[in-house]
């Protein structure tokens, strides 16, 4: 493998980070910790007089834990908020309420300035190869970036440093002067991850990294994450909405649903046996390349579409889709518990999870369409 | 004689960086209440190659046939393309926000298509959209025909879409991509939805997808295209477990899933070619690890494999680890997937499915594993018979 260009000295960043205030983890193996974190976005009306009319609440309290060395999977259909918890987690947005906390220190009310540390260790890569890259400027520059906004490394080492990055990412060195019109998605999703590792992070948040891509383009690029995991000790946090890819490359797999975490556990056991009623019909809903096997599979068609976040159910926000629902779901919100006292890696949200070989049946009643006309879906 | 015979087809546009070959002499047959599924990636020429049929290639250079119901669609007036596009070929798209008009509402656009083939009134028309739109599910229909596209979510959006192209009830429908903008859930839905109404109408259908699983759970006869060509096209059962030729072969085990979780995926090297400038003989050489001298110099035509199963690949079943043992497997393969196709047949099969595959006589693992199949390949027979296996996908 190359070498990797160095940032400055870990010294440097520990330094900065001992100026943040220190948080309390429970877990040393923790390097970022969300604990109840929420985001709102406000909705205003009004030209002259602005007026707050609502908030969509794309994300609504969520509490999660990204070990280190691990690949924490993030699933969830279109509008669960899962693109908002990402760009949360690397403070891109700030939180409307809730803490976070990386490498034991509290980052989730620190200034731009003192966010800047921590910038260089958590990294995105962000899932349009087209519309992430700067279409006016080198490839060589925009992998240097990182380089000259934290002040690493100048002229020819800076170019030196680029190419080795270009190199490890399967980009030949020689292109360093070409523009990102001049290469195909899966290349430029390979810039993408050569612009994350510059400055070494720790964390690398993925979202959606390989959506935009053809499948044979698309086992390229998972497989150069994995190689760089593997040599860089890297830890992702992996946003898809193809079950495939995030069974394939994750260690343990959240699911979300309209901004909240439904469920967490390992891969093995989050496949096998999924113990949230969504989990289990968003499994079940994932095409399968195999004729035979996709023949003889029990679908669970969930019937209408994810409600509005501005306005989500009362209880359980699944319930009015849920075919297990009752009356409880729809006045008491779950809590995000285990399943099995034995099994404390396992947790779901759900009053009534699934046991061991459950079948689910399709939901009982076709859901009434009581939105008001002109407020639209999500 | 089928409902669509195309006859080496192609099309080329001219732009100003040179002449884009974007379809290069694709010949394939639709039957009447069958599924032809097209697949390839980004630039193979998929869309291209049936979008020509129905006339939305203006200033394309077209050659070859493409019969549909003794006509030659690429020979019409656009007066008389105009009478078959609608009423005799339907077409779904991918972006069901693009394709319906934001202005009007879903109904009138219903209605408006309904008017422009059949002289019914008005109040017809409108009835018939909202008996259209229950039927695909909408709910509250007599309401919601009103609304407009933004009112509807993705997955409504393209049931509206199911529900002009079913509405006067054509021969054909083209959906190209129906559901790569849609979440899996809606996905389902809509496949679902497809598969059914199929069944009732006996409607052919050409699905264009980059998704092998909606291949899977769609097509009767698969087409594989590279670069403008058919590679390799066979029945769906066929093609998922004895693929020839390398490209289909690479296209299958890049997906997740096909390798154990944690394993390495074994990706296609290097990236699809420009149609602009195609490698000489084979397209598709410059990735394939069995290249031969002959590959780059010789244009390899579609050999016949087995019974209706065909590929562009001058290797001998052998060297794929399919010595003649394989090949009487795989013509008795063929035989029983062509058995099962037709949208009806499969509708009424697919209850008791399970028990007729697992009489399917499949290869033993041993014999191909010795020869070099991948594990993909060889594993039909244990994941049907294997309740854990199937287990995980429920």
């Amino acid at each position: 493998m190359t070498a990797l260009p160095h940032g400055t000295s870990p010294a440097a960043a520990a330094t900065a980070a001992a100026a943040a205030a220190p948080a309390s983890t429970d877990d040393d193996d923790a390097l970022l910790t969300l604990d109840d974190v929420v985001k709102h976005f406000p909705i205003r009306r009004g030209v002259v007089i602005k007026s707050e009319v609502g908030q969509v609440r794309a994300v609504d309290g969520v509490s999660l834990t990204v070990r280190r060395g691990e690949t924490l999977g993030l699933v969830g259909e279109t509008g669960c908020g899962k693109s908002t918890l990402a760009r949360c987690m690397t403070r891109l947005y700030p939180l409307t309420s809730g803490r976070i906390t990386f490498d034991g220190r509290d980052i989730s009310r620190l200034s731009p300035r003192a966010m800047r540390p921590y910038r260089r260790q958590m990294q995105m890569i962000f899932q349009d190869p087209y519309g992430s890259l700067n279409p006016h400027r080198r490839i060589g520059s925009i992998i240097g970036d990182p380089f000259a906004i934290h002040g690493v490394a100048d002229g020819p080492e800076r170019k030196r440093k680029v190419q080795e990055l270009m190199e490890l990412v399967g980009l030949n060195p020689e292109h360093f002067n070409r523009f990102p019109s001049d290469f195909s998605g899966g290349q430029r999703q390979r810039i993408g991850v050569a612009r994350a590792l510059a400055l070494r992070p720790k964390l690398i948040v993925c979202d959606e990294p390989v959506s935009a891509l053809d499948v044979s383009i698309q086992a390229q690029i998972i497989n150069l994450l994995q190689t760089l995991q593997s040599e860089l000790g890297l830890t992702y946090v992996f946003i898809a909405h193809d079950l495939s890819v995030v069974e394939h490359v994750s260690d343990r797999v959240a699911v979300m649903y309209l901004g909240k975490i439904v469920e967490i556990a390992e891969r093995a056991a989050l496949y096998g046996t999924p113990r949230h009623p969504y989990t289990a019909a968003l499994l079940s809903a994932a095409s399968v390349a195999d004729p035979d096997r996709a023949a003889v599979r029990q679908r669970i068609v969930l019937h209408g579409d994810v409600p509005s976040p501005i306005d989500p159910p009362s209880g359980c926000r699944f319930h009015p889709r849920c075919p297990k629902a009752q009356e409880i779901c729809s006045r008491v919100q779950p809590d995000l518990v285990p399943v099995l006292a034995d099994l404390p890696t396992h947790v779901t949200a759900c009053h009534f999870p699934m046991a061991d070989g459950e079948k689910l049946g399709t939901a009982p009643v076709e859901p009434a369409d009581d939105r008001p006309p002109g407020t639209g879906v999500w | 004689m089928p409902l669509l015979e195309v006859r080496d087809l192609t099309v080329s546009f001219h732009t100003t960086d040179g002449l884009v070959q974007a379809v290069r002499g694709v010949s394939f047959d639709v039957e009447k209440g069958h599924t032809l599924g097209v697949v390839g990636e980004s630039g193979s020429g998929k869309t291209v190659c049936t979008q020509t049929l129905i006339g939305l290639t203006p200033g394309a250079d077209v050659s070859g046939r493409a019969l549909f119901d003794g006509q030659d669609l690429l020979r019409m007036s656009s007066a008389e393309l105009r009478k078959v596009r609608g009423a005799r070929i339907a077409a779904i798209f991918q972006d069901p926000l693009s394709s319906l008009h934001p202005l009007y509402t879903v109904g009138w656009q219903i209605v408006e298509m309904i008017r422009a083939h059949r002289h019914i009134a008005r109040s017809a028309a409108r009835a018939r959209a909202i008996e259209l739109l229950d039927m695909v599910g909408i709910p509250q229909a007599a309401s919601r025909v009103d609304d407009y596209p933004h009112q509807f979510s993705g997955g409504m959006r393209q049931r509206a879409m199911i529900a002009m192209a079913l509405a006067l009830d054509p021969d054909l429908i083209i959906a190209d991509e129906p559901t790569t903008a849609l979440d899996a859930t809606v996905q389902a839905q809509v496949i679902e939805l497809m598969m059914k109404l199929q069944a009732e109408f006996d409607t052919a259908l050409i699905i264009i997808t980059h998704d092998m699983g909606v291949i899977a759970e769609t097509a009767d006869e698969v087409m594989v295209m590279y670069a403008g060509k058919a590679v390799e096209k066979a029945d769906r059962r066929t093609l998922f477990y004895f693929p020839h030729h390398p490209y289909t072969k690479g296209l299958l085990e890049s997906i997740p899933g096909s390798t154990a979780a944690g394993e390495k995926l074994r990706p296609i090297p290097g990236q699809p070619p420009s149609l602009i400038s195609i490698p000489t003989g084979c397209a598709f050489h410059p990735r394939c690890q069995y290249v031969m001298d002959r590959c780059i110099s010789e244009v390899p035509p579609l050999f016949d494999i087995a019974g209706g199963h065909t590929s562009a690949c001058f290797l001998p079943t052998q060297i794929l680890g399919l010595g003649e043992d394989v090949d009487r497997e795989r013509a008795s393969a063929a035989a029983v997937g062509r058995a099962e196709n037709g949208a009806a047949a499969r509708l009424a099969a697919r209850a008791t499915e399970e028990i007729e595959t697992s009489g399917v006589h499949l290869p033993d693992a041993g014999a191909l594993a010795g020869a070099g199949m991948s594990d993909r390949s060889r594993d039909p027979g244990t994941s049907q018979n294997s309740p854990d296996d199937a287990g995980t996908q429920q």
